[in-house]
């Protein structure tokens, strides 16, 4: 089993309602999130084109800051998400220093926090609370070593790109273009 | 290319606008950390090579540095934990691959290690100094019997704390700057210049100085050697280090890199040394604190630029 997400940057209107959704879900602290979105903008007028992108962990199959945690808080479960327990969390920042997409920060309370695939809904059976609140419906979640899941079924499809391959985690959020 | 980027609604504390999670205590530590390490380094060696009599500063007065140096290290990662009262789990596991878990076993030893080290020392310090309860000198006396034993150990340690000083930034790919394998002979050679020029500091021996001046200007050399093969890596090297390294070829960083790291850290103190050895009167505190300073200036300087590097936006 491995979760992933597909995000259709085609479809996304980049209106934020993925980081409110995950704002209450996961009771994140206020001024504090677990995704964003991200608006970039290529070239000049008139030639101009426009990216929007939900962003979040990238749960990679390389994952820096599990290997970076010397307490071994942060650990990967199944589906190769990564998670952080709070209560074996120091609060030492080596995890934050290692993460390419800056998807980590220190919560109020100290300990590290950070996007969790919402493990809790997918193990009911249900998406994340980030995919089943998009109303363009531009977000896919599941599992890629089942043919038939839908984000399977995307990667098949299209074209797709991931963010900053070059440091070398592969990441499992995907952005199809 | 860099992508031009607004991000939403995404405004957290030391994260936005750029990551800044590791404040002053950090490069504080790698400096104090690196400092420890070069004194028990050479006091262990010329304990193994046998120059207890000819080397004393090195091998025993300036050994009393290196347990405050690192309790005072200890401190200060202490406080910039986030989540502070679970630090002890830490010591609950050993992670083979995160540097940072060696850096905290490491630590574990070499600081008690330091202790007795100096401790076996008090009374050539203090004539007619005894230890109560009388067990204590009862182990002391077995510690001084053992010393050489303890002294290789002590060496070993010592690398492995110095060498953990770079490598704990080293590990971190996401930070173009640091993400070289360079980073931790250079920050052992800069501690162990920085021990080096304790010992000469403290030094009332001429020969001993004489010896210690030597050995700093070695490791100002390989120093420098390490620091201009860092900046070719990084210019070989892909295009986000070739950014990190604009932030010192032109960047933010050029002047307080090149003018107090490099040259008030480093050369000058070297040609002071040089002058000196040549029979200058040159008081040694100014090259010894210059070489101080600078390394602590170097560590504060990589912990900060490294952070403003990054892969995206």
């Amino acid at each position: 089993m491995r979760y992933a997400m597909a995000i259709d940057t085609k479809k996304c209107v980049g209106c934020s309602d993925c980081v409110v959704a995950c704002q209450l879900e996961n009771n994140v602290p206020s001024g504090y999130c677990r995704d964003w979105v991200t608006e970039t903008v290529h070239g000049s007028y008139p030639n101009i084109e426009m990216e929007l992108r939900s962003e979040r962990c990238n749960h990679c199959d390389n994952a820096p800051c599990v290997r970076c945690c010397p307490t071994g808080a942060s650990h990967i479960v199944e589906g190769g998400v990564v998670l952080v327990t709070p209560n074996m969390c120091i609060g030492c920042g080596a995890c934050i220093e290692s993460c390419p997409y800056d998807a980590r920060f220190s919560h109020p309370d100290g300990h590290v926090d950070k996007c969790t695939f919402c493990i809790h809904r997918v193990r009911k059976g249900l998406q994340p609370a980030c995919v089943s609140v998009c109303p363009t419906k531009c977000m896919y979640f599941g599992d890629l070593d089942d043919p038939s899941s839908e984000v399977s079924k995307m990667l098949r499809t299209r074209q797709y790109k991931v963010l900053a391959p070059e440091a070398g985690t592969k990441p499992q959020v995907y952005y199809l273009v | 290319m860099k992508e031009e980027l607004i991000i939403s609604g995404r405004n957290i504390p030391y994260i936005d606008p750029h990551l800044n999670i590791w404040h002053w205590p950090i490069p504080a530590y790698l400096f104090l950390g690196g400092l420890a390490a070069g004194l028990l380094f050479f006091a262990g060696l010329y304990t193994l090579m046998g120059k207890e009599k000819q080397l004393p500063t090195a091998v025993k007065w300036a050994t009393f540095v290196a347990p405050f140096a690192l309790v005072l290290g200890l401190f200060f990662l202490f406080i910039d934990l986030k989540h502070q009262w679970y630090f002890w789990r830490l010591y609950l596991t050993f992670r083979i691959e995160s540097p940072m878990s060696w850096g905290a076993w490491v630590l574990m030893a070499i600081t008690p290690l330091s202790f007795v080290w100096a401790a076996t020392y008090i009374k050539e310090l203090i004539p007619g100094f005894v230890w109560k309860p009388a067990f204590l000198n009862r182990m002391e006396a077995w510690f001084i019997n053992n010393r050489r034993f303890f002294a290789s150990i002590m060496v070993f340690l010592a690398l492995v704390l110095g060498i953990y000083t770079g490598i704990l930034l080293s590990a971190f790919n996401a930070r173009p700057l640091w993400n070289t394998a360079l980073l931790g002979p250079l920050f052992l050679v800069s501690g162990m210049s920085t021990g080096a020029a304790v010992i000469l500091w403290m030094s009332k021996d001429a020969q001993e100085r004489h010896l210690f001046a030597r050995i700093d200007l070695v490791l100002i050399a390989i120093e420098l050697f390490f620091i201009i093969h860092l900046f070719m890596g990084f210019m070989a090297g892909p295009e986000v280090q070739q950014d990190a390294a604009q932030l010192f070829l032109g960047g933010r960083y050029t002047w307080a890199f090149w003018g107090l790291v490099v040259g008030a850290g480093l050369v000058v103190p070297a040609l002071l040394e040089i002058l000196k050895l040549r029979g200058l009167k040159i008081p040694v505190a100014i090259p010894a604190l210059l070489i101080i300073l600078g390394g602590l200036i170097f560590r504060i300087i990589m912990v900060e630029a490294g952070e403003a590097t990054r892969y995206l936006y």
